[in-house]
């Protein structure tokens, strides 16, 4: 700004930048400044609160009279039992992997496909509905899908199915798929948007069809933004707990095939902590639960990091 | 590109649109219990979920009754109505079971009052199979040996008989969550004290939701409040032994001790009741209250 006042300058631009030095922004910027400083921190500061609590809840149980091994290996959950509680939750992370594995071999396909479809493929028109159903589908509340779960699905797969009970790893499966959509398709076509129309008419210069245009280069260009929208539908599926309390049957069961019941992690502290007498055993074993819920959560998220990193080096050379 | 900013303007809309009918949903169910005179009196009440529906009956009646009191109603378990009464949170709690003495214990530390117990009608629980089922009558050591943990009943020709419409022959087991009151009182009906059900059972999270689930699945055996019968379920008469005299579910039965697996209800207060709660707990069993327990499908107090 120095150098600008040394040549001559027009009238304008001189007022503009009269505002910019001797605005009262100054001290409005830097007060700005901290305020945005502290949203930034305060995330952290929630995020290792709420772990804190959850730790300080759970940690007397933990390392005072759990036995971690049987708490990780054994079948056997029984909180409320009179003579004998034994608290395994082996078959609760057995059921949440199923589920949530089921959840995105269904929901990554549709989802990712939904995405490259609205955001290349359909008309402007097309478009506009497909966004507006999409929304609505991410608006539905999860008790609501919990019903469909339970009112539409479990008919439906006992009679197709000719299984015994139809609230099963499918159920729960579909049920979750369709709430991981919305999020997989929203936040995977911004992704694809964000590629720049330069990368598409270059492509397109050099004589490549439609589908060479996603594959080759929209698909690697867009490649982080689509790992995190598959990784967000998969925390989704993971902490989801009303649904699929009520969709996969809530049943302490190792599944063999798709249509056995199971429970989740989730869902057990939903249907159980409000019964646990604050600061009995049971209570703290449910967020012990919580502790290894935020443990899977923190492995998958570091994991899609680091899978980032080394998509990101091998571009780089 | 084809991105306008209107489907996301009408997006929003929709889903506007969709809340505000939502609200307005709630909103009319809210107007029948709260008109707003001044210094409106609100006891708070949850538990059971077995009673939900009669304390709900309750209240509505009786803000007809005295219409500047309010009663609020919630369900969840009759363990979720105690801890609330242990954090002082509710003044009534609606129980299908007795408080234990370590709840009683922390609602004194907790409160610094003793909490009350009022029996306020009996509740027979149901065993219900799907309609289509043959099954007419079982007993409790089969039941047992369905729901158990050493249980060895699997399968419906164990129970001699032939069911076509449950392909693979497996019994279905629905339960209900564990801080559930009717959970507790089938379970020590059972198995007594010492034992614990066979995992594997589908734990479901309300009474209603048990009778539901029954009349959509054909191989399903399930236990509820006898209050929560529909037409698309069938409640099997109960003996105690296998081959003994077996009773259906029923209000006579109830009452002469024939039906086996019936419990009273519970209504607990914090310390002795007084002004309002001590009004309303009397008329709950005023021969007004007590209709009301009759008409939602539950026993009435014997007349003394």
């Amino acid at each position: 700004m120095e150098t600008g006042t040394k040549k001559p300058i027009d009238p304008k631009q001189q007022g503009r930048i009269y505002e910019l030095t001797h605005s009262p922004g100054q001290f409005a910027e830097s007060v700005i400044e901290w305020i945005i400083r502290i949203c930034g921190i305060s995330a952290i500061v929630f995020v290792f609160g709420i772990f804190f609590f959850v730790f300080r809840e759970g940690a007397a149980f933990l390392f005072g009279g759990l036995d971690l091994v049987q708490f990780l290996t054994s079948t056997e959950w029984y909180p409320s039992s009179v003579s004998n509680q034994r608290y395994g939750v082996l078959a609760l992370i057995v059921g949440t992997i199923s589920v949530t594995i089921l959840a995105m071999v269904i929901a990554v396909p549709f989802g990712l496909g939904a995405a490259i479809f609205v955001s290349e493929f359909c008309g402007p028109k097309l478009k506009e509905v497909f966004k507006v159903v999409i929304e609505l589908l991410a608006a539905i509340p999860s008790v609501v899908w919990g019903f469909i779960g339970l009112q539409v699905m479990n008919p439906l797969i006992i009679k197709y199915l000719d299984a015994p009970i139809g609230l099963s790893v499918l159920n729960g499966g579909c049920i979750l798929a369709l709430m991981s959509v919305p999020i997989i398709v929203s936040i995977g076509e911004d992704a694809l948007k964000a590629v720049p129309d330069s990368y598409r008419e270059a492509a397109e210069a050099l004589g490549a069809s439609h589908w060479q245009v996603v594959y080759r280069v929209l698909l690697p260009a867009a490649k982080n933004g689509l790992l995190a929208a598959v990784l967000l539908g998969t925390g989704r599926a993971i902490g989801e707990t009303m649904a699929v309390l009520m969709a996969t049957g809530h049943s302490v069961n190792i599944p063999t095939s798709l249509l056995d019941s199971v429970r989740t992690l989730t869902a057990t502290i939903a249907a159980e902590l409000g019964e646990a007498p604050v600061g009995s055993d049971h209570y703290q074993v449910l967020f012990i639960i919580g502790i290894l819920l935020f443990t899977i959560t923190f492995i998958v998220n570091l994991t899609a990091d680091l899978v980032i990193k080394g998509i990101s080096t091998e571009n780089d050379l | 590109m084809c991105n306008t900013p209107r489907p996301r303007l009408t997006g929003l809309l929709l889903v506007l649109a969709v809340y505000v009918l939502l609200l307005n949903g709630c909103s009319k169910k809210d107007e029948s219990t709260s008109p707003p005179p001044p210094q409106k009196v609100v006891i708070q009440n949850a538990g059971s979920d077995t009673m939900v529906n009669l304390a709900q009956a309750w209240a509505e009646a009786y803000a007809k009754v005295s219409p500047n009191v309010s009663i609020e109603v919630s369900g969840g378990g009759s363990g979720t109505g105690i801890a609330a009464l242990i954090n002082g949170t509710v003044d009534i709690a609606n129980c299908s079971r007795k408080m234990k003495p370590i709840e009683i214990e922390r609602t004194k530390k907790n409160t610094g009052k003793e909490p009350q117990e009022l029996t306020v009608g009996y509740d027979a629980l149901a065993v219900y199979v799907h309609k289509g089922n043959p099954l007419s009558e079982i007993s409790i050591e089969q039941l047992a040996n369905i729901y158990g943990e050493e249980g060895t009943i699997t399968k419906w020709s164990q129970l001699e008989i032939q069911y076509a419409a449950c392909a693979n022959d497996e019994i279905i087991r629905i339960s209900r969550q564990s801080n559930s009151g009717t959970y507790a009182y089938f379970r020590e009906a059972l198995l007594g004290k010492t034992s614990d059900f066979k995992l594997g059972s589908r734990d479901l999270h309300g009474s209603k939701d048990v009778v539901e689930l029954v009349s959509s699945t054909p191989c399903a055996i399930g236990y509820s409040g006898m209050g929560y019968a529909t037409k698309h379920v069938k409640m099997l008469k109960v003996s105690k032994n296998t081959g003994g005299p077996s009773a259906s579910p029923s209000v006579e039965n109830t009452l002469s001790g024939d039906y086996p697996i019936a419990r009273p209800l519970y209504i607990y207060s914090l310390g002795t009741p007084n002004g309002e709660i001590k009004k309303y707990l009397d008329w709950v069993l005023s021969e007004t209250g007590q209709s009301i327990v009759s008409e939602n499908g539950y026993v009435l107090l014997p007349k003394e």
